[in-house]
């Protein structure tokens, strides 16, 4: 019995793992929702593969606090964003916005589309282009059928 | 079509993987050359100061430390480079990169400190017993004027030429490497 609530406590405990310290968490959930989504968009500069609302850092924690103010002042979130992002640059934005240096990236799917229908009409226009065979010969088909009778091992 | 140009066609696609895998090669091996020199940094933020004046801020001096408060208006006119430097006395690296900060200090560039998010008796007890290379040092204890400058960790150093513009960062301790071969040629190039 102890061993098994031993073991769901272990197994419940990433659920109630939760970055940051709750007190930072604003008390409004509507607020608090729109802050999560915001922080969810910035990377954090420390664990670069994570956001800020997933990291454990201290500028991730310092960002998510600097978030949160801004919500609860009524800045909308693109000035929120435009904060993060005057300071920190394209890097700090998890969705790469479309510019000069982005576009071959953004561009990579349609390319690869226009790619892949191209190479489909071009195998579709030989397969139309090229001839059909000669019928086999007397002496091919006579060929043809020794070889099928040939017992096979 | 004739049968020559179809089998040329056919050679030619028959290459084709292996200058596709060849130029992957080339393009990795560059990548791989750059990450040795420094040159390319995949896990680098570059600085969205470059070229431009340091943010506005005034932090306050450090008790017990007998060395002026730093602010903006400290950092525009200064008349020559400088640099400027994030510091905490729980930053290992900055106790690596510390004796290049004095060794500035002693060419006579002016140096001036942030210290990050630290407590008084520790920043006190590192400069006694390191020294103190900084001209002016200002105390930013909640890190957030660190963050006006995009700062996402210590040691980080700013060099500012002689109208006050930021032309250089660098995230990380300045080893006598960095001195060598970033310091010295931008202080000679914005002397």
């Amino acid at each position: 019995m102890m061993r098994a609530a031993f073991i769901l406590l272990v197994l419940a405990m990433p659920a109630l793992a939760a970055v940051g310290n709750p007190e930072d968490r604003l008390r409004d959930p509507a607020q608090e929702a729109r802050a999560q989504a915001i922080g969810r968009d910035l990377r954090c500069l420390v664990c670069q593969n994570q956001s800020i609302e997933d990291s454990d850092a201290a500028v991730a924690s310092d960002l998510r606090r600097i978030v949160r103010e801004r919500v609860v002042a009524g800045d909308p979130d693109e000035r929120i964003v435009a904060f993060v992002h005057d300071r920190y640059g394209d890097f700090v934005l998890l969705r790469p916005p479309v510019n000069a240096a982005t576009a071959l990236l953004w561009a990579t799917p349609a390319l690869a589309l226009l790619g892949g229908m191209l190479a489909i009409r071009a195998m579709r226009r030989r397969a139309a282009t090229t001839p059909e065979p000669a019928p086999l010969s007397e002496a091919e088909r006579r060929r043809l059928a020794q070889l099928d009778e040939t017992p096979r091992a | 079509m004739s049968e020559t140009v179809k089998t040329s066609r056919r050679r030619w696609l028959l290459y084709a993987p292996l200058g596709v895998a060849a130029g992957c090669g080339v393009a990795f091996y560059a990548m791989l050359n750059g990450m040795r020199t420094g040159s390319f940094d995949p896990r680098g933020v570059p600085s969205t100061l470059i070229g431009r004046p340091v943010p506005d801020f005034a932090l306050p001096a450090m008790d017990g430390i007998d060395k002026p408060a730093l602010a903006a208006s400290d950092l525009r006119g200064v008349g020559r480079p400088s640099v400027v430097n994030f510091w905490a006395s729980w930053c290992v690296p900055c106790i690596v990169e510390h004796p290049q900060l004095m060794r500035l200090a002693r060419q006579g560039v002016p140096v001036f400190g942030v210290n990050y998010k630290d407590q008084l008796p520790g920043a006190q007890a590192f400069l006694a017993r390191h020294g103190n290379p900084f001209q002016r040092l200002g105390v930013d204890a909640p890190g957030r004027v660190a963050i006006d400058w995009g700062v996402y960790g210590v040691p980080e150093t700013y060099f500012l030429d002689k109208e006050g513009l930021v032309r250089w960062r660098w995230a990380g301790p300045i080893t006598p490497e960095v001195f060598e071969q970033d310091l010295t040629p931008l202080l000679r190039r914005y002397a």
